[in-house]
């Protein structure tokens, strides 16, 4: 295993370092490369032994058949998400950028210590905590079984604001702010016609983040909704009980259904996922 | 335009200005701060609230001060709800944490289709916990899972994944490791390209072996980083609930001996089935109690990994 030391730098990768790696990816693979092998055939496929490794024809019966499925509501929680992290994420993203902004260029008493108790918040599981009470605010609002019980308590996010600021430091100089000021323009002005166009890329990341986040929740949309008027979660998990045992290859249906709009995103994004991430990350 | 409108339109337009320049920055700041204390602020006090009643969601409420906290602490199931939540816990965090270092010491390295590599361990965050609890739950079936069936091809017997703590704890972190120990390694990634090259330079210079690198110089400058994926990893596993749901077929007993009920859906199951919303806040609130004192041991553990420098 051991090369010549003149020819190899410390950090090139080893044999050994790719092949761990190449194993990580595999594994990370594995579960949804399954979920469309099951998906694509019949029903038999998932209690066959040895179990089946390639897919089948099925697919395209088994999605007209999880998305005709009448207990689950399959489409309607497509939709109902759609709607939700849509709203959520153009919330997130005007109030983060708004507050990044003004945390990152502009000068104001107490800006420090209100920084700190956003991050102080980022770090208290507010939503899961309050589950109650929020749902006795819903009851009392009569907004149960309604999207806006299911959207209002995500509209704002300090992981939002902190990704932002962190972004605007270092997308917008200074110097530009100040000019545009001195020529008479509003601080929203700057905001919408400087800020905005400059930390696009920003804006796409954390677009992305906030809308997987979203698509994926699950806990809230349980307490608030009626199976009748599900998320997408909720749906996959109407079907994945309604059919317990039996039919594993439209649960599998509905599931890969459920994440495509994210691995489509996914593959579009990617890269500036990976980046964004790690952006984010540095400064914590 | 006389002088006098002039001046006076010029001395109105500073105004604004000034306003603006004062006023702004609040004025940004406080969509999140409006919206964070109606539906975070808010909610976090009337638990308390709730948590001193017998509350049912309608008739009466009464007051009956701490009962709801001493039912909980000597209450048979909440213990075990605590003791499986931590177990599950430690038993998905320990390894992933770990695993996740390991992973991006490897893609720090240079090599051809990083990128890819790095978006391929990423996957799995991509996906929905539901859709993945679904199909480990299909894994781990005791008849026609596949991993049974793997344990038998290396001539174990069928493990029945649901019967016993141990082993539902188990499948339950791996699913849990599965979605995230790609993403712990992405954010080790980011600050291990902050580490200074002269720093590894120095000490091969030293004789030191790579292993020794990696936890005399990698892990003690990631001490930052590593407090704060342990501090969402405690937040997140304290938290577990799809997981164990959809293990258990979508119930919220975590098994017929409860061996897999979480707090968090024993929150949901005091409230939702029993009807008891003073118990299911009293359990939130303990629930963030425990949140916070797992947080603060974990970050004097892992404070102590200077003493290895």
């Amino acid at each position: 295993m051991k090369q010549p030391k003149r020819l190899r730098k410390p950090w090139d990768a080893t044999v050994l370092t790719r092949a761990t790696l190449i194993l990580a990816v595999l594994l990370s693979i594995w579960p949804l490369y399954w979920m469309i092998v099951i998906a694509s055939r019949d029903i038999s496929a998932a209690t066959r032994i040895p179990p089946p490794l390639l897919p089948g024809g099925n697919l395209g019966d088994n999605i007209v058949r999880a998305l005709s499925d009448e207990s689950s509501h399959l489409m309607a929680g497509l939709v109902n998400s759609l709607i939700v992290s849509a709203t959520v994420t153009v919330s997130v993203v005007f109030i983060s950028t708004l507050a990044g902004f003004a945390f990152a260029k502009l000068r104001f008493r107490g800006s420090t210590v209100l920084l700190v108790t956003v991050l102080l918040t980022m770090m208290v599981p507010l939503q899961q905590i309050g589950v109650v009470p929020l749902y006795i605010m819903m009851v009392e609002l009569g907004w149960v079984n309604t999207l806006q019980a299911v959207i209002l308590p995500f509209l704002v996010n300090g992981f939002g604001i902190f990704l932002m600021r962190q972004y605007t430091i270092q997308a917008v100089p200074s110097e530009l702010v100040e000019s545009a000021r001195m020529d008479g323009a509003s601080t929203f002005r700057i905001y919408w016609n400087i800020v905005l166009p400059a930390v696009r890329p920003g804006i796409a990341v954390l677009a992305l983040l906030t809308f997987m986040q979203n698509w994926n929740e699950f806990l809230w949309p349980l307490i608030v909704l009626q199976p009748d008027n599900p998320t997408v979660q909720l749906a996959i998990r109407g079907l994945s009980e309604t059919n317990y045992g039996q039919d594993y290859s439209m649960i599998f249906t509905g599931t890969l259904l459920s994440i495509v709009p994210l691995v489509l995103v996914f593959i579009a994004f990617g890269r500036q996922i990976v980046g964004g991430l790690m952006e984010g990350a540095v400064k914590e | 335009m006389t002088s006098t409108e002039q001046r006076a339109g010029r001395s109105g337009a500073r105004l604004a200005s000034r306003l603006d320049h004062r006023g702004s920055p609040y004025l940004f700041v406080s969509p999140y701060f409006l919206l964070f204390a109606a539906f975070g602020l808010f909610p976090l006090g009337f638990t308390l609230w709730v948590s001193l009643h017998r509350w049912k969601l309608a008739g009466d409420k009464e007051f009956v001060g701490i009962d709801n906290y001493t039912f909980l602490l000597t209450n048979e199931r909440f213990g075990a709800a605590v003791v499986n939540t931590l177990g599950m816990f430690t038993l998905a965090t320990v390894p992933q944490l770990l695993l996740a270092l390991l992973l991006a010491n490897a893609l720090n390295k240079r090599m051809r289709g990083l990128l890819y590599l790095r978006m391929g361990v990423l996957i799995p965050m991509v996906t929905s916990v539901v859709a993945v609890a679904i199909v480990f739950s299909q894994l781990f079936s005791h008849r026609y899972g596949m991993i049974n069936w793997a344990v038998e091809l290396f001539g174990g017997e069928k493990i029945d994944w649901t019967a016993s703590k141990l082993t539902s704890w188990t499948a339950i972190a791996t699913m849990v490791d599965w979605r995230w120990t790609g993403y712990n390694a992405i954010i080790f990634l980011a600050a291990m390209q902050a580490i200074p090259r002269d720093l590894y330079e120095a000490a091969a210079i030293d004789g030191a072996s790579p292993r020794r690198q990696f936890w005399q110089i990698t892990v003690p400058q990631l001490k930052p980083v590593i407090i704060f994926t342990v501090f969402i990893s405690t937040m997140g596993g304290l938290m577990l609930f799809a997981e164990p749901m959809m293990f258990g077929n979508g119930r919220l007993d975590g098994g017929t001996r409860g061996d897999f009920q979480t707090i968090g859906l024993y929150i949901v199951q005091a409230f939702r089935e029993r009807n008891n919303f003073g118990l299911a806040a009293a359990a939130a609130w303990l629930l963030f109690v425990l949140i916070l004192v797992t947080a603060l041991v974990n970050y004097l553990f892992v404070n102590r990994l200077r003493g290895s420098k």
